[in-house]
């Protein structure tokens, strides 16, 4: 870690740390401290244990690497406390003194395995839902056999926008930062939020991106995780600094882009991230702001379905409510059932692990209980790892909300 | 966001405040910096416990109370309105979590070491530890649970009259650390509280009702009492511990449910920067990941507490100041006064610092005009009350934030928004 980067880390992040005064608020929420007695809590392993590890010192108790930087305690300390700040810094200093293994540098790529999947997509496919090779990857990478991962489309949405021909007479600019899952699994979630956007007069340029670096943070490789960040917010930079609002449906990376790179990895004073923290719109939010101006098209047609909404952690973490809910309410014959879990388990790629698997299923139980209660006939959520996870954990479809209005504006029609 | 009303907090004043202006008809958005005292306060409702004896009738007494002290804020809003907001608040508890009791007469409740504590409205499940009633007591200690001491609380219960002892049951929670939120939800599973009732039933004297740490319950606090009460044929009753606060807990989850099937939206996380009211209603501004966030409400209610929640600072220029609106504050020490007594339990002349508001519970200036015509003040932002002493915390949250939003109920909501 450079010099500098930690003196900023430790006027915005550590600085709170004297705010704790141990009312306990974020242990009542953490949804990882409350199924498992491995991991003593937020402020266990926050506020109290970073006493003992001042400086470059390493963490004298590992079990903050039991935390899954879902990032709800920092929403609900009233103290305003960096709380999940410190703990995913500890545990990245913790990483680095054991050595990062083989498997976290794999899981932490998403855009080097698109890019090595995707040609082969039926083959790789083929690979990851191979039972004895799963079996093997449990024993040997540590990858939980029966974890949920995704599936190549065999095509990029990079590709599909190339030979995009966007409509002539848009008057108004957005740039669409679509991120990994959309260009290598979800390419249809992509070509949806254009339509989209299209269809309410938006010219929307792609311009070239890579990973924001999140999965790499999560993993606590924070050299690579900030030279992926610089990397796209040098590329974005140029459109925000046009004033032009960049949007992405992939919420977990929208974050990473708004605060994440700035508070986590210490990139606060890079000036492309900054620019482009501050014209970064989750899609949902995007929308929802173009309604409220009265920018929005309403040309919704009924949609006879129960949705069931999850917000993830992710999501919450933009402080903007819930904007979903509220693009639902506008279309006919939805009926809309809010979940009031608050994880799902999954946290990008901590249930992936062979380790964290029970753990991961126990956080996510309350959740899943819920879906099942409420008979929806798709779940929604906002961030891709956890639809997947969702998913396959309760066999109910799940989608991005975009895919709910592309069908209620009739552009699936079309 | 554009709505009718932002409430700033979520503490119990701004969700009390939150939950009846949304089931007027208003558009609701509380926003919060963190979540709020209901996750800390046992969430008895004291109305008044001492003035400055023991109150035992805050019915007869309240009146009197009032007329001394001018600026609290029961004297803003009235003693009508003490009594009509408790029957709300007793109502959207309703079967979920039942409160039992009244202005007529304070229970006296032990605290979790043997205190009394007067109380006017308390959960069903805290009842039946009244201290004014002389059957003895057992209470239940939970050794995982380093939060109550049932043979220190016992002691002190005997001293003040009442036969209290203390029994000590091992409880299996697979967990070094436990507080009272992780035995509230293994309370929650049938399976559990029948172990503690075949353990505890064999030790217990004839007469005796069952004090246990209020651990009873999360979700299904009501049942897990009454099958208790069953299953030992006594009396039983909860004493509420240091945080996490499980009968608090409970309120924030009801509270919360019912703002939600009123329509209404809370944030929290997105702390309160700053607030400018002009004729016509109040823009707001938010925190939020990356830049701050505009809101357009017409009307505030502010409920963000006061010193002890960062609400009111104090500057060492001996200036306090509000921190959302820069509202004028009263009671504030003239430079070079003293600000602190001697005695951690004194009552310091700080104690009384807070915005000044009239009758409907707008914030007025030391000329006792109105200085914001679209903004309201609940709970502990306002000042003149010395809480803790008077035991009225929760009396003056659900008094004023059902007030403050019974401020709004003359006004018709705006257009396009469903009554």
């Amino acid at each position: 870690m450079t010099a500098h980067e930690d003196s900023v880390l430790l006027d915005l992040v550590r600085g709170s740390l004297d705010h704790c005064v141990k009312c306990t608020i974020c242990e009542t929420h953490c949804p990882y401290s409350n199924v498992t007695p491995l991991f003593p809590g937020p402020k266990y392993v926050g506020p109290q244990a970073e006493r003992f590890r001042s400086g470059e010192e390493v963490s004298p108790d590992a079990s903050v690497d039991l935390c899954s930087s879902c990032g709800i305690c920092t929403q609900v300390c009233p103290q305003g406390v960096h709380i999940a700040e410190i703990n995913t810094r500890a545990k990245a200093r913790l990483a680095e003194s054991e050595g990062i293994p083989l498997r976290n540098q794999l899981i932490a790529r998403p855009d080097v395995l698109g890019m090595l999947g995707t040609p082969v997509a039926p083959l790789a496919n083929r690979t990851l839902s191979n039972r004895p090779l799963r079996a093997l990857a449990h024993r040997i990478l540590g990858i939980h056999r029966d974890a949920a991962l995704p599936r190549f489309a065999g095509r990029t949405f990079r590709s599909w926008a190339k030979r995009h021909t966007p409509p002539a007479q848009a008057t108004k600019e957005v740039v669409l930062f679509h991120g990994c899952g959309t260009n290598y699994y979800e390419p249809e979630l992509g070509e949806k939020v254009v339509a989209i956007l299209e269809h309410n007069g938006f010219r929307v340029t792609i311009p070239k991106q890579g990973c924001c670096g999140l999965p790499l943070q999560s993993n606590g490789i924070f050299p690579a995780a900030r030279s992926y960040a610089r990397r796209l917010a040098r590329r974005l930079a140029p459109h925000a600094r046009r004033g032009v609002p960049i949007v992405g449906p992939p919420t977990s990376c929208t974050l990473m882009l708004k605060r994440e790179a700035r508070e986590i990895i210490g990139l606060d004073e890079d000036p492309d991230v900054r620019v482009v923290s501050e014209h970064t719109y989750d899609i949902c939010e995007f929308l929802l702001e173009l309604h409220e101006r009265g920018e929005l098209r309403t040309d919704f047609q009924p949609v006879e379905e129960t949705v069931a909404y999850h917000a993830p952690c992710q999501q919450q973490g933009h402080n903007i409510g819930k904007p979903a809910l509220d693009l639902f309410a506008l279309v006919p014959g939805l009926r809309t059932v809010e979940l009031q879990a608050r994880c799902c388990g999954i946290a990008g790629t901590y249930g992936l692990k062979v380790e964290r698997r029970q753990i991961s299923l126990d956080v996510g139980a309350d959740l899943f209980s819920q879906i099942r209660d409420a008979e929806p006939t798709v779940v929604a959520c906002d961030a891709e790892t956890c639809r997947w996870h969702i998913e396959q954990e309760t066999g109910v479809t799940n989608l991005h909300p975009i895919d709910v209005l592309h069908r209620a504006y009739g552009l699936d029609r079309r | 966001m554009r709505v009718d009303v932002v409430v700033v907090g979520a503490g119990t004043a701004g969700l009390v405040a939150a939950v009846r202006a949304a089931q007027s008809g208003r558009k609701v958005l509380v926003l919060a910096k963190g979540a709020g005292a209901t996750h800390l306060a046992p969430l008895t409702i004291d109305v008044l416990g001492y003035a400055p004896e023991r109150v035992e009738s805050p019915a007869r007494e309240l009146a009197p109370f009032i007329a001394a002290h001018p600026e609290h804020p029961y004297a803003r809003t009235g003693e009508a309105a003490i009594a009509e907001a408790l029957d709300w608040f007793r109502g959207v508890m309703g079967d979920a979590y039942p409160y039992t009791g009244g202005l007529e007469r304070n229970m006296l409740l032990p605290s979790a070491i043997g205190a009394p504590r007067p109380s006017a409205l308390v959960p069903v499940t805290m009842a039946e530890g009244d201290l004014r009633r002389d059957e003895p007591m057992c209470l239940v200690g939970l050794r995982p649970l380093k939060d109550f001491h049932a043979a220190l609380a016992a002691d002190n219960i005997t001293r003040l009259g009442v036969q209290a002892r203390a029994v000590e049951l091992d409880l299996d929670v697979d967990r070094a650390d436990v507080n009272a939120l992780g035995l509230a939800r293994a309370f929650d599973r049938p399976e559990v509280r029948a172990l503690v009732a075949a353990q505890l039933a064999l030790r217990l004297r004839a007469g005796e009702r069952v004090g246990f740490p209020a651990v009873l319950g999360l979700r299904h606090a009501p049942t897990v009492w009454r099958e208790l009460q069953e299953r030992l044929g006594r009396p039983v009753f909860e004493i509420p511990t240091v945080p996490p606060s499980v009968p608090g807990l409970r309120v924030d989850a009801i509270l919360l449910g019912a703002l939600r099937a009123a329509g209404g939206r809370i944030i929290i996380g997105s702390e309160v920067v700053g607030a400018a009211p002009d004729a016509d209603g109040v823009t707001v501004r938010a925190r939020a990941a990356g830049r701050d966030v505009e809101h357009r409400a017409d009307w505030l209610v502010l409920a963000t507490g006061g010193f002890a929640e960062g609400s009111i600072t104090l500057g060492s220029d001996w200036r306090a100041r509000e921190t959302v609106l820069d509202l004028p504050l009263a009671h504030v020490p003239a430079p070079g006064e003293p600000r602190f007594a001697p005695g951690l339990f004194d009552e310091h002349p700080m104690s009384r610092v807070g915005v000044a508001v009239d009758d409907g519970l707008r914030p007025v200036g030391p000329d006792g005009r109105r200085v914001h015509e679209r903004v309201l003040v609940a709970g502990a932002s306002i000042g003149g009350a010395v809480p803790w002493k008077e035991h009225s915390g929760e009396g003056i949250s659900v008094t004023t934030g059902h007030h403050a939003a019974g401020q709004l109920a003359g006004v018709a909501p705006s257009v396009g928004v469903a009554a």
